[in-house]
């Protein structure tokens, strides 16, 4: 079994390639570290650092080590849409398109020529094999690091040729593995935020360097009246609590709404800020939409709750119609019980109960209810 | 052939020659003095260092005054734009405004010249090639305007190894820009063409030791009399006060070594080199369908072949020839060990996505048949198999 393990400098993508390394033999493994960004950028995948560590790193597991450049993909499917995104008012995951884009195709097919039989990659989510030689894709062992979400739109293709080493530890037990090998990314802070955006440059600045910004003004949700400006309708994302100031009855304010044509920002109380239900694009599934999904009459699977609910009917769709599962609207957020169904190639949710309104861009990140632990599925929030 | 390296990326550095690896070796133990002293042990170092520039200077067509080591190609090259810049901007009555230099340059001459150009505010003039991988006099000439200062012209490609015609180049610029300076990066040509005839026309000639049997981190730029370059690296004044820093005395032994030997038996490596590259790239163009050369081969040293496959990504063909012991290179390296997009190609007009499948094929002195033997095997197999 030959494995490319993808190395991005950071600690759990070491200790992968050690576990690998351990697992095949150091002469079957070779390191391989994604060069996705060619502007400046402090933090992410992408450093000159960063691909330091990483080539020393390998270098100390007696790994081959690659660089691939994929910088003009990471260009054209991850920083142009999540910029363009701004701009239409939506707000992409960068993460999930960088996996969805590079990780787990780009790469996964430049393994493939290669030779190799499999990727591994450092993320904290756990692949499991069924009796019937399915994969399923579940939370990591650990649950402040899961990172099941950003792999959510993963399917059977993909999950085939990846392996998650990491995926049954917790963060600490990686941090020790690393300094018993003597890892020198052992300490190393976890990387935060975009990889892409300086920290000193902040995502205001990038933004404002590629697309024109607009001032607008702040509507009631409830009732269009005009609560004063907006310094730029292009950075306000829905949901989003910070800089909305409080109600005249003292309560926080949310935004409901973002109208990029018209710079038109609608906030509202906490109440205001929640949604019982919200339509996905682009929907995916690990194994296959799960049986009884869209109402097609028949009972819904073992697993999940009873079909049944007519297609493409949006007025029909209840708590109590669709296929149950636990939606997931962040990557830390908390699961919901709710009931989803198909409506054309889309996907409608309705949460158990009212939900923070999912910014249109992000992802909602399925679990299967009687497997808290194993995703069903993805898609993007219109 | 399990476990054989065939080398092939002589352009991007090439091994020590054993004359170069034994002189060197004195000025790291006994013979340790700083040249710049008043003893009997710098004396003797001091000695080694003029010996040895006597001699560059010799196979070079210099003086020897007109010999300035630096520590290699780049340094040589900033030197060259940056300090004749300086010189010129600090002595002319009415200075230059604009610098001139092909868009296919090294970036040691395209970095130093468009860091010059938003340090100083002038205008920097790339001028582009054609697709046989020379530089279009025509354009040139265009770009050559009275108020231009330098032109920087490099005298081989370092990707795809066409020679440049730096005497029409230097003749263009005397007649249209009658206050510029010329240099000319001949950093890949020394192994491949007589130094004696590199250096005329130029002002500024930059070249590097590693690129033909020297040490790394040892390199040269001559400046002809009546040229003034300020330093860029200010000390204690050695090299007339042109490059300060104590002398890399085995280094620069050790170049004056490797030039004499490569200009010794230049003549027959580059027709036994040249057949070979021949056989090699012949061989590929017939069994590899969808294989272009780029350039012309007629314009090229004898030690480099420009292969693009169409329908795959040279980075990961990089990969699969390296894991069959085969080393090529893709194009330029940039820090993290990346391969960047071609400057070069794309100054040729080609696409982002023909140059793609670009890689260089480079030999040496030390390149052997059974190297080509091994080329031929296994690059139409990994070809076919990034296709699949």
């Amino acid at each position: 079994m030959r494995v490319l393990v993808a190395l991005s400098g950071g600690v759990d993508s070491s200790v992968a390639a050690a576990l690998v390394a351990e697992q095949y033999g150091r002469d079957q493994v070779v390191g391989a570290t994604l060069k996705l960004w060619g502007g400046a950028s402090d933090s992410g995948c992408c450093s000159v650092a960063d691909v330091e560590d990483a080539r020393r790193v390998a270098d100390q597991l007696g790994l081959v080590h690659h660089v691939f450049n994929f910088a003009a993909g990471f260009d054209e499917r991850v920083v142009d849409p999540y910029v363009r995104g701004h701009a239409e008012g939506r707000t992409p995951n960068p993460c999930i398109e960088c996996n969805r884009h590079l990780k787990f195709d780009r790469l996964l097919e430049r393994a493939r020529t290669l030779g190799f039989d499999a990727v591994a990659t450092g993320h904290h989510a756990r692949r499991v094999t069924t009796a019937e030689g399915r994969f399923r894709l579940c939370r990591g062992a650990d649950p402040l690091k899961d990172q099941s979400y950003v792999l959510a739109m993963l399917g059977q293709d993909q999950l085939a040729r990846t392996v998650f080493p990491v995926g049954e530890l917790t963060k600490g037990q990686v941090r020790d593995e690393a300094r018993r090998l003597g890892l020198r990314t052992a300490g190393k802070p976890d990387s935060q935020d975009v990889c892409f955006i300086r920290a000193d440059q902040g995502r205001a600045a990038f933004l404002a360097s590629r697309i024109p910004l607009h001032p607008g003004r702040l509507v009631d949700h409830e009732t269009g009246e005009d609560l004063g400006p907006v310094e730029a309708v292009e950075l306000v994302t829905v949901g989003q609590r910070r800089g909305m100031g409080h109600a005249t009855d003292g309560k926080r304010r949310f935004v409901t709404a973002v109208d990029i044509a018209n710079r038109r920002v609608s906030i509202g109380s906490p109440e205001a800020a929640h949604a019982s239900d919200v339509r996905l694009h682009t929907v995916s599934w690990v194994d296959g939409a799960p049986a009884g999904l869209g109402g097609l009459g028949g009972p819904g699977g073992p697993h999940h709750g009873a079909g049944g609910a007519d297609v493409g009917d949006e007025a029909d769709v209840g708590a109590e119609a669709g296929v149950a599962v636990l939606a997931q609207c962040s990557a830390h957020g908390h699961p919901v019980p709710s009931s989803v169904q198909l409506v054309g190639d889309e996907l409608s949710i309705v949460f158990g109960a009212p939900q923070r309104r999912v910014a249109p861009g992000q992802t909602v990140a399925l679990y299967d209810p009687d497997h808290p632990d194993t995703v069903v599925g993805s898609g993007i929030a219109g | 052939m399990a476990g054989r390296r065939s080398y092939f990326d002589h352009a991007a550095t090439t091994p020590m020659r054993p004359e170069a690896v034994e002189a060197m070796l004195p000025f790291l133990s006994g013979n340790f003095g700083n040249p710049s002293g008043s003893h009997a042990e710098s004396r003797r170092a001091r000695r080694a260092v003029d010996d040895a520039r006597d001699q560059v200077a010799l196979l070079l067509g210099a003086d020897p005054g007109e010999v300035v080591f630096t520590s290699g190609g780049t340094e040589a090259d900033n030197l060259a734009v940056a300090g004749a810049w300086e010189a010129m901007v600090a002595t002319s009555p009415t200075p230059a405004t604009s610098l001139v230099c092909s868009a296919m340059e090294h970036h040691a001459v395209l970095n130093a010249c468009r860091a010059l150009a938003r340090r100083t505010g002038a205008e920097l003039r790339e001028v582009r090639t054609g697709k046989d991988g020379i530089i279009d006099l025509d354009a040139l000439a265009e770009a050559c305007t009275p108020e231009v200062g330098l032109v920087s012209v490099m005298t081989v490609n370092n990707e795809i190894g066409t020679v440049q015609p730096i005497g029409s180049v230097t003749a263009v610029v005397r007649h249209r820009s009658p206050s510029a300076l010329v240099h000319t990066d001949a950093v890949q040509a020394v192994p491949w063409l007589d130094g004696r005839e590199l250096t005329a026309g130029a002002d500024l000639v930059a070249i590097s030791a590693h690129k033909f049997g020297g040490p790394k981190g040892v390199g040269a730029l001559v400046v002809r009399d009546g040229t003034v370059v300020h330093p860029i690296l200010h000390g204690g004044g050695q090299e007339r006060d042109r490059r300060s820093g104590t002398h890399n005395v085995a280094g620069i032994v050790s170049m004056a070594a490797a030039l004499a030997a490569t200009d010794s038996d230049r003549p027959s490596t580059v027709e036994r080199v040249g057949r070979m590259r021949d056989r090699l790239g012949d061989g590929l163009l017939a069994t590899v369908a969808g294989t272009s050369e780029t350039g012309e081969r007629s314009a090229r040293t004898a030690g480099h072949l420009h292969l693009r496959f169409a329908g795959i990504e040279s980075e990961a063909l990089v990969v699969l020839l390296d894991e069959a012991g085969v080393a090529v290179s893709a194009g330029a390296a940039c820090s993290s060990g990346a391969v960047e997009a071609s400057h070069v190609l794309e100054s040729m007009g080609f696409s982002r996505e023909e140059a793609t499948g670009g890689i260089r094929i480079s030999l040496g002195a030390t390149t052997t048949e059974a190297d080509i033997d091994h080329a031929l095997a296994v690059v139409p197999g990994a070809v076919a198999q990034l296709r699949d």
